[in-house]
């Protein structure tokens, strides 16, 4: 009896052992044992690597690097690339949008209508799937597609050149200085591709903390579904308001300052936060600046539309199906004359006054919950059936847009100003991220608490920022 | 499936050669099948380790033709990614782990490829090594070979090395480490066919490392980890790691505490497979 349980071992024994063994190694074991692993690192380094004996040869990465992350050039050189970035695709994007709406619009559209006629389709099964469905789905292909095909190839290339951690280096001590982990400036970067992507990617962020932060601000990064709206409303309402020549890189800069607006927000809510609510010391880290290499571009455009474009364009497709199902439904439902959708609009609208928007905007918020790249679809078909300026086709359904000009034609007879551009750009970079960013924080964060602060205090925060900025407008420019 | 997992035996081969050609070592490097996500009925499962940016998910498309993001920055992988291929009538399961610097700290990342290079028992692990930054890289790689007597080292950006005039003597490392250096350059595929030979000959059991390990300084702590891993030894035969698990535990590592207590260790070893499946399962959940 005896001998078994002395040669038994029992994991209460080890435990056991364990705890006066720590007691033998002493309290710096963790930082001894560190130090043996550097000091055989550095000699198996040492032996098998031959360094060249001439003197450091003139080193091209550290050139750029100190003058991309300089104090003087740093942000000015960011804005710039983030400015030329957005030029070439508000510029080049102009055409094939014409061109596809063109064809899915312009000959497809009557082709199916024809179709369904013939075959004896109902009125409303016909306005459903074709007026409804059909239509919605077709103007975010060509609506989206375009800017996406330019943009996304050349934020790949960006980052695949090893720019990316350069801006992240840049924006690392202003998060520090809020209070925030440098980490998340990395969380950001992947926001602007997409928010869900940015919240997971806040896993690398040791402190609970600082997490959580970076979560909660992650919706300040603008995101894949939300570029194209910004692009597209400031290309109608900003650009036009100077020359021709200039309108392009006009408004190129009013998208970069909505991009540089929503980082500065979200220095701010850090700050806010690391103050009330998440206080805490903050953490340093070591961030790696990976050397430049030159992108491979065939691959890139590769990647870049099989992992972006056409992700975000399936999801604004998947979305915007039930979305043009549901506009048309409401449209289309009667009660004493006046359908469900115009009821809702009369309801917003006193609130979308006040905030410089319109009920009809806010609306196609609430539909847009799902996907944040419907809103600007959503938005041009309530609108035509607002203001009735329909094309004949009934109510609910966009007509043929041939150009950009068109899109502005029907905004503007739905009462929209620059006010309004201005506004819904700005509510369209601060308000409640969309239900799968949602989801994501509440599987990050385990908790209702965290993700309800996470959705509400943008949307708060969108009110806010959008009643001042109304109010003062109004004040300075008294219609 | 377990019957498969034979990890010493080199003919090891119940897969049907279906594939022909493509299955036939004499038809090198061809002999390397991509699978893609297809990942049923694996011989062998590698881990793919490494610092961040050393370009572990250029080595993971290369190695299963998935299209994995890759992104010039680190921090890219935060989750795990897997793949499967077939090499040489063997069919291989890969999983990216995040990158990480060291394995001793406990954010969520670290932790991912820790407890999957320790609990999940990959039968190869991969260590992607950045060739131009050596000495901070074989921080990362000495952890891991106190954790596993199976891996590979991939000496990734030879070309960046070259280009700022370092020379590298993979021989001279091999030998110092234990374990096999295969010098590549992953985003020109250069190296896949000799790092998939090295692969297969450590999990066939062709190539027996002997991996480096950590030599310490103080008498005391050698005493120490040696009575510690003796005793771990005795308690739990199936562990192969007993001196990291001494080691972590002298570290006053919560995890491992738990898992000697609760007597997951010994469990992990013997069932294998359920351990991966609910590691999975844990990993996914987070």
């Amino acid at each position: 009896m005896t001998t078994i349980s002395q040669n038994e071992i029992t994991p209460d024994d080890i435990m056991a052992s364990v705890e006066s063994l720590r007691w033998q190694v002493g309290r710096d074991f963790h930082d001894k044992l560190m130090e043996d692993i550097y000091t055989d690192a550095t000699k198996l380094a040492d032996r098998a690597v031959t360094r060249p004996d001439e003197k450091a040869r003139f080193d091209l990465d550290h050139t750029i690097d100190r003058i991309v992350t300089s104090r003087i050039w740093g942000f000015p050189l960011m804005i710039l690339m983030l400015a030329v970035v957005f030029w070439l695709t508000i510029t080049g994007a102009n055409y094939p949008s014409q061109f596809l709406a063109d064809i899915l619009i312009g000959t497809i559209y009557p082709i199916l209508k024809e179709f369904a006629a013939a075959i004896g389709m109902p009125w409303w099964l016909d306005g459903f799937l074709i007026d409804g469905i059909y239509l919605a789905t077709a103007w975010v292909i060509s609506v989206m597609l375009p800017p996406m095909m330019i943009f996304f190839p050349l934020f790949t290339l960006l980052e695949d050149f090893g720019y990316l951690p350069r801006v992240a280096f840049n924006l690392d001590n202003a998060y520090r200085k809020a209070g925030a982990h440098g980490k998340q400036s990395l969380s950001m970067m992947m926001g602007f591709g997409c928010n869900a992507a940015g919240v997971i990617s806040t896993r690398v962020i040791d402190s609970p903390r600082e997490r959580l932060i970076a979560i909660i601000t992650n919706n300040f990064a603008l995101c894949n579904g939300r570029w194209p709206t910004q692009i597209l409303i400031a290309t109608l309402f900003i650009g036009v308001l100077v020359p021709p020549y200039l309108a392009g890189i006009v408004s190129a800069l009013a998208v970069v300052s909505i991009a540089v607006l929503g980082v500065f927000i979200s220095f701010a809510i850090s700050w806010g936060l690391s103050r009330s609510v998440l206080r805490g010391e903050v953490s340093t880290f070591s961030l790696e600046l990976p050397p430049y290499r030159p992108p491979q571009v065939l691959q890139t455009i590769y990647t870049s539309i099989i992992d972006r474009t056409l992700p975000v364009l399936w999801r604004a497709i998947l979305f915007a199906i039930p979305a043009g199902a549901v506009i048309w439904l409401v449209s289309n439902i009667q009660i004493d004359g006046t359908s469900l959708a115009e009821y809702i609009i009369d309801a917003l609208n006193p609130i979308g006054i006040i905030l410089g928007l319109n009920g009809v905007i806010l609306l196609a918020y609430i539909v847009a919950i799902p996907a944040n790249e419907i809103v600007v679809p959503t938005i041009l078909m309530l609108t035509v059936l607002v203001t009735g300026s329909s094309g004949g086709e009934g109510a609910g359904v966009m007509f043929e847009l041939d150009s950009l000009m068109d899109t502005k034609a029907i905004l503007t007879a739905g009462g929209w100003t620059l006010l309004t551009a201005v506004c819904v750009m700005l509510f369209s970079l601060i308000h409640n991220p969309c239900s799968t960013t949602i989801y994501t924080i509440y599987k990050e964060t385990g908790s209702k608490r965290w993700t309800a602060l996470a959705s509400l205090l943008p949307l708060l925060l969108g009110f806010i920022v959008t009643f001042f900025v109304a109010q003062i407008w109004r004040l300075l420019f008294p219609a | 499936m377990k019957d498969e997992k034979v990890m010493t035996s080199p003919t090891t081969t119940n897969a049907p050669a279906t594939s022909g050609c493509a299955s036939c070592p004499a038809h090198n490097p061809g002999n390397l099948l991509k699978l893609g996500i297809d990942m049923t009925d694996w011989d062998y499962v590698v881990a793919l380790a490494g610092n961040p940016n050393t370009g572990k998910s250029t080595v993971f498309n290369a190695l299963t033709g998935l299209r994995q993001h890759t992104g010039n920055w680190p921090g890219k992988t935060v989750a795990r990614a897997e793949g499967g291929f077939s090499y040489a009538d063997n069919r291989y399961k890969l999983v990216d782990l995040p990158g990480t610097y060291s394995l001793l700290s406990t954010s969520l990342d670290e932790e991912v490829a820790r407890d999957f290079i320790l609990f999940g028992q990959p039968d190869v692990t991969i260590i992607v090594v950045d060739a131009t930054r050596l000495e901070r890289n074989l921080n990362l790689t000495l952890q891991v070979l106190e954790i596993t007597d199976r891996a590979v080292v991939c000496l990734n950006l030879m070309d960046e090395a070259k280009r700022r005039g370092l020379t590298v003597n993979e021989r001279r490392l091999a030998r110092d480490l234990g374990v096999p250096v295969v010098p590549a350059i992953a985003r020109q595929k250069e190296g896949i066919p000799a790092l998939l030979k090295a692969i297969h000959e450590v999990a066939t059991g062709e190539t027996v490392c002997k991996p480096h390990r950590i030599k310490s300084g103080s008498s005391a702590i050698k005493n120490a980890i040696d009575e510690l891993s003796a005793q771990i030894e005795s308690a739990f035969p199936n562990v192969p790691n007993a001196r990291w698990v001494a080691l972590r535990l002298l570290d006053g590592d919560q995890r491992i505490a738990e898992a000697v207590q609760s007597g997951a260790l010994g469990n992990l070893s013997s069932q294998e497979e359920d351990a991966i499946q609910d590691l999975a399962i844990q990993l996914e959940a987070r």
